[in-house]
């Protein structure tokens, strides 16, 4: 059976390498072809991409930490799937270099003309500047590699039978993902004031941090869907993968599904009420006009349609059912990026810009042939785990 | 012992969950129809093998949440628009996003009493007496045994040859259940 799950070379994973490293190619060249007449898009579009492939990232080391703690079998199949995405981290803080050369283009405050004119931005000043704004960033990801690498580490010695193979020693999983959680939860609602809702620097919400956090592990829970019930079909995963396994991630893919919802109805509640000139605008901008659409589609598509359809046991237990709604929740997951970032920007007729598909789709392609790439050099179960041969001894059939 | 007392059922005693779900599929497979599974803990297997399948709590949820939903909006909308029509900040009488947080509350109110009021009422519960207490060891089912009963109201229930089918599953014990 060790062999087995050590044979990675499913002609399912790569034919979807493949196929990401084409899409990759093109959204990229499409982009950088755009960016010689739409400079400005072209930066607004890459950090619609870098959003999206951080947040499957992040909400991989973040639900990686989880079942960590935890424990139970989703976490147990899941765990690969959302370690060799915690491990493109370097690939993912490379796409956020690019974001540092557009910073002007992108942040009003990072406009030394702008901010001279406008006293809450010189207020907001000693935060919102360039140089400050770099130093978190290289801390955020600092701390993140740390966490993604030092997991990573020990799973890897835990495969050769080194470190963590007896209960006892597996305690340094735990160890490190309780205070982990804590600090990633706190990193991002740091990343998400300084990388989305500082696109307004007039515009907060306290509930911010907390609603990315539920985009990211809801892209990562999608992604884990969508790769699994992939895998399922082959083995050496077939034969460990059941019905019960995708139900299990089902369930938590309806309560992020509900959760997200519920904030962003809180934020939505919570500012409608206010009414108040410096925070209503930017649901103004959203709600009325040419995002109006948008806003419904993301109403019915982020939320009703998955909700309705995941209340369905039977649904929640075939794979290849889970799967589509995964994927489409992983499209409302691009779409929702796009809804935060670009109406921040002027733009008349057409609310989304084809660069905000194909830059997106190009560095998701990269960001998929990478994890893809890291998902195929390991073991796809934690077969060494101490928890695992327990969890999977009183199987019933 | 008196051959021709009735019983309420026969309880066949297991020592492990895998046991027990792999007893109740063959009892099912055999064509009883009348039984039931005990054990420490929820086994989804076990009561899928005996074929329990009632939807009937879903259908009381839905209509719980359905008549809280419909309460919940109709309350709001009764103070804001009929009873006490007041203007704030301008806004429209029906000013429906307001109404969505007492709407989503009374709708999961009303759900999970529809859930509590029908499990216990499609249960019989209270039940202040149950013949499956009299074997002796049933009080194990809340620690480390598995139980499987099956009722002698079951048409193909026969003291002899059912006690021959228990014994065929590999039950640590078997006793009969005095009704």
């Amino acid at each position: 059976m060790e062999r087995d799950i050590l044979n990675t070379d499913a002609p399912e994973l790569r034919q979807l390498q493949q196929r990401a490293l084409i899409v990759g190619f093109w959204g990229l060249l499409a982009g950088v072809v755009g960016a010689v007449w739409f400079p400005d898009q072209f930066f607004r579009s890459w950090l619609v991409g870098f959003l999206f492939c951080l947040g499957l990232t992040l909400g991989s080391l973040g639900l990686l930490m989880l079942q960590h703690l935890s424990g139970g079998q989703w976490g147990l199949v899941s765990r690969r799937v959302w370690e060799a995405s915690a491990r493109t981290l370097p690939i993912v803080a490379l796409f956020f270099v690019p974001i540092l050369f557009g910073m002007p283009k992108l942040f009003l405050w990072a406009r030394p003309e702008a901010v001279q004119g406008d006293a809450v931005l010189q207020a907001k000043a000693p935060y919102l500047n360039v140089q400050f704004f770099t130093l978190r960033a290289v801390v955020y990801f600092a701390l993140w590699m740390a966490a993604a690498w030092l997991l990573n580490k020990w799973s890897a010695g835990q495969d050769r039978g080194e470190i963590a193979v007896t209960p006892a020693d597996s305690v340094r999983f735990r160890a490190l993902s309780a205070p982990g959680l804590i600090v990633l939860i706190m990193t991002i609602t740091f990343a998400s004031v300084d990388w989305i809702m500082s696109l307004d620097p007039h515009w907060y919400s306290t509930i911010f941090g907390l609603l990315t956090l539920v985009g990211c592990g809801l892209s990562a829970l999608a992604l884990a869907i969508t790769v699994l019930s992939r895998m399922a079909r082959t083995q050496p995963l077939a034969s460990t993968l059941v019905p019960r396994h995708f139900h299990d991630l089902g369930k938590l893919m309806l309560a992020f599904v509900m959760l997200w919802a519920y904030l962003s109805f809180s934020q939505f509640l919570i500012i409608w009420s206010g009414n108040l000139p410096e925070e209503i605008p930017w649901y103004i901008e959203r709600i009325q006009g040419a995002w109006a659409p948008v806003s419904l589609l993301l109403v019915a598509g982020h939320f009703a349609l998955p909700f309705a359809l995941l209340l369905s046991r039977d649904l929640k237990r075939r794979p290849s059912l889970l799967a589509t709604i995964a994927a489409a929740v992983l499209v409302m997951r691009i779409v929702d990026i796009i809804w935060l970032v670009e109406p921040n920007f002027e733009r008349h007729g057409f609310p989304i810009h084809w660069m905000d598909l194909a830059v997106p789709l190009g560095l998701a392609g990269v960001w998929v042939f990478v994890f893809v790439r890291q998902l195929r050099g390991r073991a796809l179960l934690p077969f060494n785990d101490p928890y695992f041969k327990e969890a999977f001894a009183h199987e019933t059939h | 012992m008196d051959a021709q007392r009735s019983v309420y059922g026969l309880m066949a005693e297991f020592d492990s969950a895998n046991a027990l779900v792999e007893a109740a599929r063959r009892t099912h497979a055999e064509g009883y129809r009348s039984t039931d599974v005990f054990s420490p803990f929820p086994i989804e297997a076990a009561w899928e093998a005996i074929g329990a399948n009632d939807k009937r709590p879903q259908l009381f949820i839905l209509i719980g949440g359905i008549m809280g939903m419909l309460a919940g909006f109709g309350l709001c909308y009764w103070v804001s628009v009929i009873a006490y029509p007041l203007n704030i900040g301008g806004r429209p009488l029906n000013s429906w996003p307001s109404f969505i947080p007492v709407t989503f509350e009374v709708t999961i109110l009303l759900a999970s009493l529809a859930a509590v009021i029908g499990m216990l009422a499609l249960n019989g519960l209270p039940m202040p007496y149950h013949p499956v207490f009299n074997v002796p060891r049933f009080s194990r089912a809340s620690q480390d045994s598995f139980f499987l009963l099956i009722e002698a109201v079951d048409p193909k229930f026969d003291r002899q040859r059912t006690r021959q089918f228990m014994q065929g599953l590999g039950a640590t014990e078997i006793n009969e259940v005095e009704p």
